[in-house]
Formats: structure tokens, C-alpha cells, sequence
């Protein structure tokens, strides 16, 4: 883990995911200043609503998430060591954490539909819905990302020398776990 | 030519042009006809002229789609298309139908077409873009079936490349999504809600794939510039396209009797469609600037890069400014969107089709990698021609749309319609005489078919600059 590499580049991973990522940031980026906007204009509608969410869940939720982005950078330490099967490990570790963020979040969904509320039902909702819902369909990509990862560490794709995939694939994750980490403040915890 | 079955391309590709001259033809006369209401009435009335003018360009760009198909299929996929006889057929049938079905608009009232082609047995007809007699779209379902069949067993049982995969994706969506023309729900907010499902998802969707495999292909072909980095490209454009596209299609759902929400996700995901679009640019230029040799055909190169940037332009920010539900409700329906519809269509479209054929063209007449000098000379001509025309097309409807919004919606004191518009009618007369221009292009464009076809092929010594 403490192996360190001078001439690591910079940024890690594929240029081609960092484009997509700088452009699915900018798409979270428009949906937050847009529920900002809003919430302004609206702020007794926000807060009273805003209470009906449980943030005991959105809390499990945060900790899963830096969880698993915590396996992600031990898989990519284990990668650097040629530890393969440490690497593929701690990759499948993640995305156990990422499908306890889904049970969670999908029992969150449950209470609320359950209550027969609907994007339809007033602006805090269709945001909320909206927002989680988007993310939680990026949980499942990077899921698949994070498998297909490890599904390629176990062919042998991957070594010390060349691990771009491992950081690729660990990138998209980390952004992921970063759009959660505004969206839970965002959407949970601030009044 | 590595594969003697991608000859079939050139049919689809000669049908294309001609098809595309007769789509420019009606649209002079509709853009005549925006000045002298009773200009050809009434032989051919507005209505009519215009569903011509859009249907013709519909099935060109499929026959130029198929076409592309037919010749980069097999050379990706290292083999012979599973049945040229089959394409062959395909073809025929297509041309006949599509050259009935425009017949039948010409010769026939739009009712009486309904009638003679059994519409009520199966009412589809009377939806803009969808206007086709339900038989025809039947036989569109068929020639698409067999066209998929044809690639899809030549892709699968050959080397899978993610051009292939891309544009079979891209395809296939065309051939699935075209089948919510059948669905004609009596409620008109279901039926303009599905009927987008055709609509945007064929332009905002499965057609950017296509354009971007097309797109992909010629790159690699002439640029030479490493499979594995294009592709690499072509996977981050297309799921961009497919997260901003798919749920962008609520941008058309503002004022048709859908939930509010729409107005949101149809604001923020078709605000970044664009996206897409200028990765597309910085791709094409990146890879041009990159290349390792310098390919012969200068022409295919001009509409590879021109294709990339006024796809940006045209659809990507002529459909920003009109994109945000607060915008949309002043321009809705105005000549904003016929100035985004014209650039976006050719922008995107129109110059990916012309950019496969001006590469594969010279091959499948027999030319080693490109035409001559003389005919890149007049081909680029044409480029520059009917590109310039289509931009000054778009900026004077879009001069046209601002004054019409303002005068007709935004202003204290609104005008009628039918005053607004011949306030506007100067926009109007340059816009026609700019068509013409357009027109002239275009047969510039043919005439490079035809001339210095008896002069050696271009070379890239520097002699040849």
C-alpha cells in the first residue's frame, strides 16, 4: 500500500472518462443550482417536505458509499502490488457496498410511493425523485464499471505496470460517491 | 473495394442524391410559397409541397443510412455481406414504394390517399413526418426487417468491431422506434407524447449513433489514427448522446398536456445535448490533427470535419437556444425552429451521408482511394456552397423567428399572425434566394460525379497541394 510511483500520470486512468465525467458533473451540476433556484423561491415548501425524508437512511447511505470508494483505492493499492486477487477482492467489496446503497435507497423509494407520493405531487418531490433517482441509476453503472473491472482483474488483464482500467473504473466510481456527498447536504440535511 | 458485395452501397447512394435533389426542388417551392400563397395552387398546395419536402429527405437519408451500411459493414466485419441479392431487392422495393407513396401525395388528395390505401383499417396516416399510407409504413418495417437481417448476420458472423456494434445498435433503435408510428392513440396528448418516441428519438438518439459510427469509420479510413483511441471516442460520445437524449425528449413535452416535471427534465437533460455534439468536434478535429498519413480524398476528409462542426452548431447550440421550457414558451413552433431544423438536419445528417459517400464513392466507381484533382476541386466547391447557403438559411430564419416572437408573442401590443409574417417577409425572400444558391451547390455537387474522371487520382505528394 505504500508502494509509491514517481512518474504516476496525471489524471489517472483513461482522458476519455474524465471528459465523461466532467460532462456528467456538469449535468448534476445544472439539476443542483436548479433545485437552488427553486428552494429559494420556495423555501417553507422545501423545509416542510424536506422533513419527511429520513436522513438516518441518507446517513447509511453517505457511509456505504465512502466505504466503497475506500475498497476501490485499496483494490487500485493491491493492482500496484500485483495482488490480483486482492484487487478483485476489494473491487467486489465495493460493489456489495453499492448494493447495500441501492437496498436502502429502494426501501426509501418504497415508504414514499407507498404514500402514493409521485413526481406530480409538488416541486420538493419531483426534485427529489428526480435527483436521487438519476444518481441511483449512476450507482448502477458504476457497479457494472466496477464488475466488469474485476470480472478483467481475474482474466489477468491487469499488473502493477498497467492498471489503467482499475483506474478508470475507480474514477468513475470516486465521482459517483462525490455527487452523493453534495446531494445528501443538498437534499437531506440543509434547511 | 476489399469486398465485392459493398458495390450494392452504390445504388442506395445514386438514389440518395437524386431523392435529395427532388427534396430541395419542393423546398424552393415551399419557400415560395411563404411569399405567393397561391404559388402551383392547386396542383401542389403548401401542405403537400412541405410533407414532400420532408419525407424526401427522411428516405434519402435512409437510403444514404443503408447505404453507408452496406459498404462499411463488410469491410469492418472482414467479410462478404450475407446476401447482396437480398440488398439488391430491398433497394427496389424501397424506391418503388417510396416513389409511390410520393406519387400518390402529388396525384392524389391527402384523403383520397387515405382512402384508396384502406387508412381506416389501421389509421396511422395524418401525423407530420408519419404522413406515409399505413401500407407504406408496413413495407418500410419489411425493408428494414431484411436490411437488419442482411447486416446484422454479415456483423455477427465476421470480426465484431464497436463501429459495427455502434452502428447496429443505431439501426436497429431506427427500425424499433419507427414502429410507435403504428400506435395512434385517440387521446391527442398520448399521441403526440408516442409520437416523439419516432421523432426525437430517431434525430436526439438512434441517429447519432449512426452518425457517429459513420463518422468513426471514415476517421480511422483516413486519418489512420489508432482503432482503439476512435473508438475509445465513439463510447464516450454515444453514452453521452443516450443520457442527454433520451430523457431530453421532454423538451418537445412543455405544452402538450403532460406532468410539470417535464418542464424540468426536459430543460436540464436537452441542455446537454449539446455535449455530445462538441465532443464530436474536438473528436474529429483531434484525430485530423493527429493523423499519420494524409489521405488522398481531401474532399471526404472536408465533409468529415464539416459534418463535426455544423452538427455542433445546427443541433447542438441552434437547439440550445430554444431549448429551456421559460425560451421554448415565446419560440414554440416560430422560425426558430425551422432555423434549427434546417441546420441541424443538414448539419448532422445531411453531411454524414455526403461524407461516406464522397469516401466510398470514388472506391466503388473504381478510383484506388479518391477522385481527381479537378473533381475534389468542384466537390469542395459544392461544400462550401451549400454549407455557406445553410448558414445563412438558418441565421435568416432565425432573424425571422426573433422578430416574429417579438412582434407576435413578446411585444405589448401582439400582431396577428398572418400581419407578423408579412412583416417578416423580407427574411423570407432572402432565405428563397439563398435556397437557390443551395440548389446551385448542388448541382455542383453532382457535376464533380462527372467531370475529370479521365484524370489520374489525386496524390498526397506536396505537388499535389
Amino acid at each position: 500500500m505504500n508502494s509509491r510511483q514517481p512518474d504516476r500520470r496525471y489524471p489517472p486512468g483513461d482522458l476519455a472518462i474524465w471528459i465523461f465525467i466532467l460532462a456528467e458533473l456538469s449535468v448534476f451540476a445544472i439539476f443542483f443550482a436548479a433545485y437552488a433556484f427553486t428552494r429559494m423561491n420556495n423555501v417553507e415548501l422545501f423545509n416542510e417536505f424536506q422533513q419527511s425524508l429520513d436522513p438516518t437512511s441518507a446517513m447509511l447511505n453517505t457511509i456505504a458509499l465512502i466505504t466503497s470508494s475506500y475498497f476501490v483505492v485499496r483494490a487500485l493499492a493491491a493492482i500496484r502490488e500485483d495482488n490480483r486477487e486482492g484487487c478483485e477482492s476489494w473491487l467486489w467489496a465495493a460493489c456489495a457496498m453499492g448494493g447495500v446503497f441501492l437496498a436502502i435507497k429502494s426501501a426509501e423509494y418504497a415508504h414514499h410511493f407507498g404514500m402514493g407520493i409521485n413526481l406530480s405531487t409538488n416541486t420538493f418531490y419531483m426534485f427529489y425523485i428526480s435527483l436521487t433517482f438519476f444518481h441511483f441509476m449512476h450507482v448502477i453503472l458504476g457497479m457494472v464499471i466496477l464488475a466488469a473491472v474485476a470480472v478483467k482483474t481475474r482474466q489477468g488483464a491487469y499488473s502493477a505496470d498497467e492498471h489503467t482500467g482499475v483506474e478508470t473504473g475507480g474514477s468513475y466510481w470516486h465521482m459517483v460517491d462525490l455527487v452523493w456527498l453534495i446531494l445528501f447536504p443538498l437534499v437531506y440535511v440543509m434547511r | 473495394m476489399q469486398y465485392q458485395s459493398q458495390s450494392v452501397a452504390k445504388l442506395y447512394f445514386i438514389a440518395a442524391i437524386g431523392l435529395f435533389v427532388g427534396q430541395i426542388l419542393f423546398g424552393l417551392i415551399i419557400g415560395l410559397q411563404y411569399l405567393m400563397g397561391d404559388f402551383m395552387f392547386p396542383e401542389i398546395p403548401f401542405n403537400v409541397a412541405r410533407m414532400t419536402h420532408t419525407n424526401l429527405l427522411i428516405v434519402w437519408l435512409l437510403f444514404g443510412f443503408m447505404g453507408a451500411a452496406y459498404y462499411l459493414v463488410p469491410e469492418e466485419a472482414e467479410r462478404e455481406l450475407e446476401s447482396p441479392l437480398l440488398a439488391k431487392l430491398m433497394f427496389w422495393i424501397f424506391l418503388v414504394a417510396g416513389a409511390l407513396t410520393v406519387l400518390g401525395y402529388l396525384l392524389v388528395p391527402y384523403s383520397g390517399l387515405a382512402q384508396m390505401t384502406a387508412n381506416s383499417l389501421m389509421p396511422t396516416m395524418g401525423r407530420e413526418f408519419l404522413e406515409q399510407p399505413t401500407i407504406t409504413k408496413i413495407g418500410i418495417v419489411v425493408v428494414a426487417l431484411a436490411f437488419l437481417y442482411n447486416i446484422g448476420m454479415t456483423i455477427l458472423k465476421g470480426r465484431k468491431t464497436v463501429v459495427n456494434l455502434v452502428l447496429l445498435i443505431g439501426l436497429a433503435g431506427l427500425a424499433v422506434l419507427f414502429l410507435f408510428a403504428f400506435y395512434n392513440p385517440a387521446n391527442v396528448v398520448l399521441d403526440k407524447f408516442f409520437w416523439w418516441w419516432v421523432v426525437h428519438l430517431w434525430v436526439e438518439g438512434v441517429w447519432e449513433l449512426i452518425l457517429g459510427s459513420i463518422l468513426a469509420f471514415v476517421l480511422i479510413k483516413t486519418t489512420g489514427v489508432d482503432r482503439e483511441v476512435i473508438e475509445k471516442w465513439l463510447y464516450v460520445i454515444i453514452a453521452m448522446t443516450l443520457i442527454t437524449g433520451i430523457i431530453g425528449t421532454g423538451h418537445h413535452y412543455y405544452w402538450i398536456g403532460t406532468p410539470e416535471y417535464w418542464q424540468w427534465w426536459g430543460s436540464i437533460f436537452s441542455a446537454m445535448e449539446p455535449i455530445p455534439f462538441f465532443m464530436m468536434t474536438v473528436f474529429a478535429f483531434n484525430m485530423v490533427n493527429k493523423r499519420r498519413r494524409n489521405h488522398p480524398n481531401k474532399a471526404a476528409v472536408l465533409w468529415a470535419l464539416g459534418t463535426a462542426t455544423m452538427a455542433f452548431l445546427g443541433a447542438g447550440v441552434w437547439g440550445f437556444l430554444h431549448t429551456l421550457s421559460p425560451v421554448n414558451f415565446y419560440t414554440h413552433g416560430t422560425q426558430i425552429t425551422a432555423a434549427h431544423g434546417h441546420m441541424a438536419f443538414y448539419g448532422a445528417y445531411v453531411m454524414i451521408v455526403l461524407t461516406i459517400i464522397s469516401y466510398a464513392m470514388p472506391i466503388l466507381r473504381g478510383r484506388q482511394a479518391a477522385n481527381s484533382n479537378r473533381s475534389q476541386v468542384l466537390e469542395m466547391w459544392s461544400f462550401w456552397l451549400m454549407t455557406v447557403s445553410i448558414v445563412f438559411i438558418t441565421l435568416f430564419l432565425t432573424a425571422a423567428g426573433i422578430l416574429q416572437v417579438y412582434l407576435q408573442r413578446f411585444s405589448d401590443t401582439a400582431m396577428p399572425f398572418m400581419v407578423v409574417q408579412d412583416k417578416i417577409a423580407l427574411f423570407y425572400w432572402l432565405r428563397e434566394l439563398t435556397g437557390v444558391i443551395f440548389l446551385i451547390g448542388l448541382v455542383v455537387y453532382i457535376a464533380s460525379f462527372f467531370v475529370g474522371n479521365d484524370e489520374p487520382e489525386a496524390s498526397v505528394e506536396p505537388t499535389a497541394e
